[in-house]
């Protein structure tokens, strides 16, 4: 799981807050509701859940890049 | 294609797809049904593919346009009439939407977790000093959902009678006058509560939204009613069903409500699966605003399309032999809260209050049983949404 990029697109997110139920330790929501990585997780973090969160996002706002 | 096929049918038990709809399986990803009026529309039965057009901007859910297709002769009367969240497209939607969103965030119904504990606890107290023996979907399974969804908006549940005949007759008619008439109700009912909160305020979400969207103008009077009839009623009488049909559900499953009862950390999984498995709201519509090539087949505009999740989430590419009821299997990525823009606004409260209602009442009752033949029990028709119309049980 080494080598990736995980980004979060705020303006298509609409708060369903899949990522942060699949994948707690790399997503969370902010005061608005809307999905955010945590910081310093930019990397996945190591977590196998990454991709099942970028999959569960029902408007496709997370994108895992290889590094 | 199997153009023969009418759409929705009656379930012929409650837990499986229609009998009927062997056909639409056997002609995934798309194929044709035909409405009651005689109007052919596309149905999406594969995952991949419902996935991709419920994602897709080119349909449209706003209900007003004329070629947007009616699933029962009673919803005539409500085809014009502007409706909150599902029936519109973006940037409104949008704009409806990220005003509720902060409340039903993960970490927000998280927070609602021991106030749902408390409300099953108190309900199953009740149940337990009145018994042994209850009807499950008056004791439990409605009043749930329905006393969490008025604490959360500032609904005084002391109006549930009311509100709950409303939105049965609105969801199950009979007659498309009731259907018509009990919206207006309903509509006159939260208008006349939401002016009171102008000068009266509460601690709910409708009061918030009244002092941070109406008063400053962001929305109207018209806008925050429409979205308080949805809330109220997609709050209370779908995760009504879903526990009144999933109790039915693992009763007729022995060998995994054991499985369950033995180890209870399985619930939350156990929930997705029978989400999966129940599909409760079977037949989400949309209309085509452009031409789509998909599956094979190309969608025109103003053809209608439906969604049929008991045959979605039954797609063995996904779900390997999906008939079974087995929460061991990767069952999130089931459609039955939707998916795209559109997709459920509630689900997380929703996951709570299963996982907590259905926890909660099989520790309980451990001796918890049907207390009628099963196929004695009478379930909702297919024009609506799914579940059970009575539950008698005895522990």
């Amino acid at each position: 799981m080494s080598g990736v990029r995980i980004s979060l697109d705020q303006g298509r997110c609409i708060g369903a807050g899949q990522c942060a139920l699949t994948a707690p330790q790399v997503f969370t929501q902010d005061d608005d509701g809307m999905g955010e990585v945590l910081p310093g997780r930019e990397d996945g973090h190591g977590s196998p859940l990454v991709r099942e969160a970028a999959r569960a996002c029902p408007v496709s706002a997370i994108t895992v890049a290889e590094d | 294609m199997s153009d023969a096929v009418a759409f929705p049918q009656d379930r012929t038990c409650p837990y499986h797809p229609p009998a009927a709809y062997g056909p639409l399986r056997e002609a995934r990803p798309l194929s044709r049904v035909t409405l009651f009026d005689g109007r052919s529309v596309w149905v999406v039965t594969g995952h991949a593919q419902a996935r991709a057009l419920l994602s897709d901007p080119r349909l449209s859910t706003d209900r007003t346009k004329e070629s947007f297709p009616t699933p029962t002769r009673r919803f005539k009367g409500l085809q014009n009439r502007r409706t909150a969240l599902l029936g519109v497209d973006d940037p409104e939607h949008n704009a409806q939407r990220r005003m509720l969103i902060p409340s039903f965030s993960v970490k927000r119904t998280a927070d609602l977790r021991p106030r749902i504990q408390e409300t099953v606890d108190g309900l199953i107290d009740a149940m337990v000093a009145a018994g042994p023996r209850a009807e499950l979907v008056g004791a439990f399974a409605l009043p749930v959902p329905s006393m969490v969804i008025c604490a959360l908006l500032g609904v005084p549940y002391e109006d549930h009678e009311f509100f709950e005949a409303q939105s049965r007759r609105l969801l199950r008619g009979p007659e498309p006058a009731d259907v018509e008439d009990a919206r207006h109700e309903l509509d006159t009912y939260l208008e006349a509560l939401i002016r009171r909160k102008r000068t009266d305020p509460g601690d709910g979400l409708l009061d918030e939204l009244v002092a941070t969207r109406l008063e400053t103008g962001e929305t109207d009077i018209e806008e925050l009613v429409s979205l308080a009839t949805i809330l109220l009623i997609a709050g209370h009488e779908t995760t009504a069903n879903m526990i009144s049909l999933g109790t039915f559900t693992l009763l007729r499953h022995p060998e995994q409500l054991a499985e369950l009862r033995a180890d209870p950390s399985l619930m939350s999984e156990a929930v997705e699966e029978l989400m999966r498995f129940l599909s409760i709201a079977d037949g989400m519509l949309r209309v085509a605003t452009e031409e789509i090539a998909v599956g094979g087949v190309t969608i025109r505009p103003d053809d209608g399309v439906v969604f049929s999740t008991s045959v979605i989430n039954r797609d063995e590419a996904v779900f390997p032999e999906p008939d079974a009821l087995d929460w061991h299997r990767p069952t999130r990525h089931h459609l039955a809260f939707g998916f795209g823009i559109h997709q459920c606004l509630g689900q997380n409260l929703a996951r709570a209050e299963m996982e907590i209602a259905l926890g909660t009442l099989f520790r309980r009752l451990p001796g918890l049983r049907l207390a009628a033949e099963p196929d004695r029990i009478p379930f909702k028709p297919g024009d609506t949404i799914q579940g059970m119309v009575e539950l008698p049980v005895a522990w």
